[in-house]
């Protein structure tokens, strides 16, 4: 019993990661009808940057707050200069933007901070003046800190005037403008946001993962996944998603027999078979709309 | 001066024209209706005032030229647009509905007194203000869809045919409340309109629009009487 909440807690840590994945994912396709994969790699990209202020003595969590910070500045810049040119490019025009940036984001992490593996210290103590066997302090905190982004996001968008645009710049462009919203800022708002919330992702999975440019890899499929799981179409169903795979993945692991080595092959399945028989997603609203 | 002076303007959606050199004006406080039938080019000719389509020639409004402006700057100079199809944000509750049309003021005590002033207009959107506008019915997103519009403040409101798709009764029920707002509130309405019965009721100038030219204008009366218009837009 023990070694079943051990995987489902340690689940719900690495999930809550996902979720952090997911949900960028989520907001930038809300935003713009775009799978931005190069989500991972900007996440990854900032992870560095907490690294590098990591080096130069700053306290963690002010290099943590300074990292997410300009990833917020970083996402609006390249949906300014990179994906707003391409709006009106023909669909696989625009995915070629985004894995280019991919390959861009990934090639430049290794030019300038090198492919070799980086240990990458965890931001929350190694006591919380309590100590559990069910679940180890890193893991706690990753808990906590993504329930506290989570909360925030969607206090902003329930609450705030620029949240509500933001979702009435998604939901109908035109209108928006008619009521006097600036679409293409709330578009990079929203990358700004991703970007931010992603970073936060990395930083967090860094310490499990090691940090190497392609650490992102496996967790944006994860990522992926649980948005897929959850619904494209509902940020809480992404959250809800990414945490059910983060679960799914430690629970395949230990109990199907060889499924250590299946987890990912397991996300992949799993895709697979939302995109076949539940398109929407578990959580995936259906407008409703009368006519 | 006009209030809102239109010169020459023609529109395009890519290749195709829609309006062949439209020139039409409405002075402050009046309401004008443009009538026409279907593709006639009145969507876009209010379209082309809050910069939604592509246009050549001049749009004056209050001396400013709009066609340099984005929608939003339109909006932010107190143009407020009930578009067609009444472009509802169907997900958001009506009082949202109502708040995303006060984007862009920043007075929450004032907003909060429009919006009472919306629901004593429209005393159905306060039965219904925490239901997600997409379940409301389409005489209630029409009330919706103006009541969004009056929460800018508007100076000009300009309407994308309130009566389409609506039961007679709903109809008359809308235009009694659009006659309401302009006495109370004596904001100037270019119009929109394919039942041009009750468009000629309301408003004091018309200008009929055929196939993207102005091909008639005068005062409402005048226009009800000719000949012409009554056999092919009132049909009697």
């Amino acid at each position: 019993m023990d070694l079943f909440l051990q995987l489902t807690l340690a689940g719900l840590a690495i999930g809550s990661i996902y979720s952090c994945v997911a949900l960028s994912v989520v907001m930038v396709y809300q935003a713009s009808d775009h799978f931005n994969f190069a989500q991972g790699e900007m996440a990854m990209f900032s992870t560095y940057i907490a690294w590098t202020f990591l080096g130069m003595g700053t306290p963690i969590w002010l290099a943590f707050v300074l990292a997410v910070a300009l990833s917020f500045l970083a996402g609006i810049i390249i949906e300014r200069l990179v994906v707003k040119p391409v709006e009106n490019a023909s669909v696989l025009n625009q995915i070629m933007v985004f894995i280019g940036l991919l390959v861009i984001f990934n090639n430049m992490a290794g030019w300038i901070w090198e492919f070799t593996i980086k240990p990458f210290p965890s931001l929350f103590p190694e006591d919380f003046g309590f100590q559990s066997d069910l679940i180890g302090p890193h893991h706690m905190g990753v808990i906590g800190l993504t329930l506290l982004v989570l909360l925030i996001t969607f206090c902003f968008f329930r609450f705030t005037r620029v949240g509500l645009a933001m979702q009435a710049a998604a939901a109908n462009p035109d209108s928006a403008r008619l009521v006097g919203v600036s679409v293409g800022w709330m578009l990079a708002l929203g990358w700004g946001l991703a970007a931010a919330i992603g970073a936060v992702g990395g930083i967090l999975v860094a310490p499990i993962v090691y940090l190497e440019p392609n650490m992102m890899s496996g967790v944006l499929l994860y990522g992926f996944a649980g948005a897929l799981l959850g619904g494209v179409s509902s940020p809480g169903g992404a959250v809800l998603g990414g945490l059910m795979i983060g679960v799914l993945e430690n629970w395949v692991g230990q109990y199907v027999p060889g499924g250590s080595e299946l987890k990912l092959t397991f996300a992949l399945i799993l895709i697979i078979a939302v995109v076949l028989f539940k398109p929407a997603g578990l959580f995936g609203r259906v407008v409703i709309k009368r006519v | 001066m006009p209030f809102l002076e239109v010169k020459g303007l023609k529109a395009y959606y890519s290749q195709t024209q829609a309006l062949y050199g439209l020139d039409f004006d409405l002075e402050e406080g009046s309401i004008t209706t443009i009538l026409g039938a279907n593709g006639a080019g009145k969507t876009t000719t209010l379209r082309s005032i809050c910069r939604m389509v592509r246009t050549e020639g001049d749009i004056k409004f209050d001396g400013t030229d709009l066609t340099s402006l984005s929608t939003e700057a339109v909006v932010r100079k107190g143009i407020a647009h009930v578009p067609e199809g009444r472009g509802t944000f169907v997900r958001q509750s009506v009082e949202d509905n109502l708040q995303l049309g006060a984007y862009t003021r920043k007075n929450k005590t004032e907003i909060s007194q429009d919006i009472e002033r919306v629901y004593s207009y429209f005393p159905r959107l306060r039965e219904r203000f925490k239901q997600q506008a997409g379940t409301l019915s389409g005489g209630e997103q029409q009330m919706l869809a103006i009541g969004r519009a009056l929460m800018l403040r508007p100076r000009l409101m300009l309407l994308d045919e309130p009566s389409f798709g609506l039961g007679p009764l709903v109809v008359q029920e809308i235009y009694s409340i659009m006659r309401q707002i302009r006495e109370q509130e004596g904001t100037s309405m270019l119009l929109v309109e394919q039942n041009a019965n009750i468009a000629l009721d309301l408003a004091e100038h018309a200008y009929l629009l055929e196939t993207g030219s102005v091909v008639m204008s005068g005062e409402s009366h005048v226009i009800r009487e000719d000949e012409n218009v009554r056999r092919s837009y009132l049909g009697y």
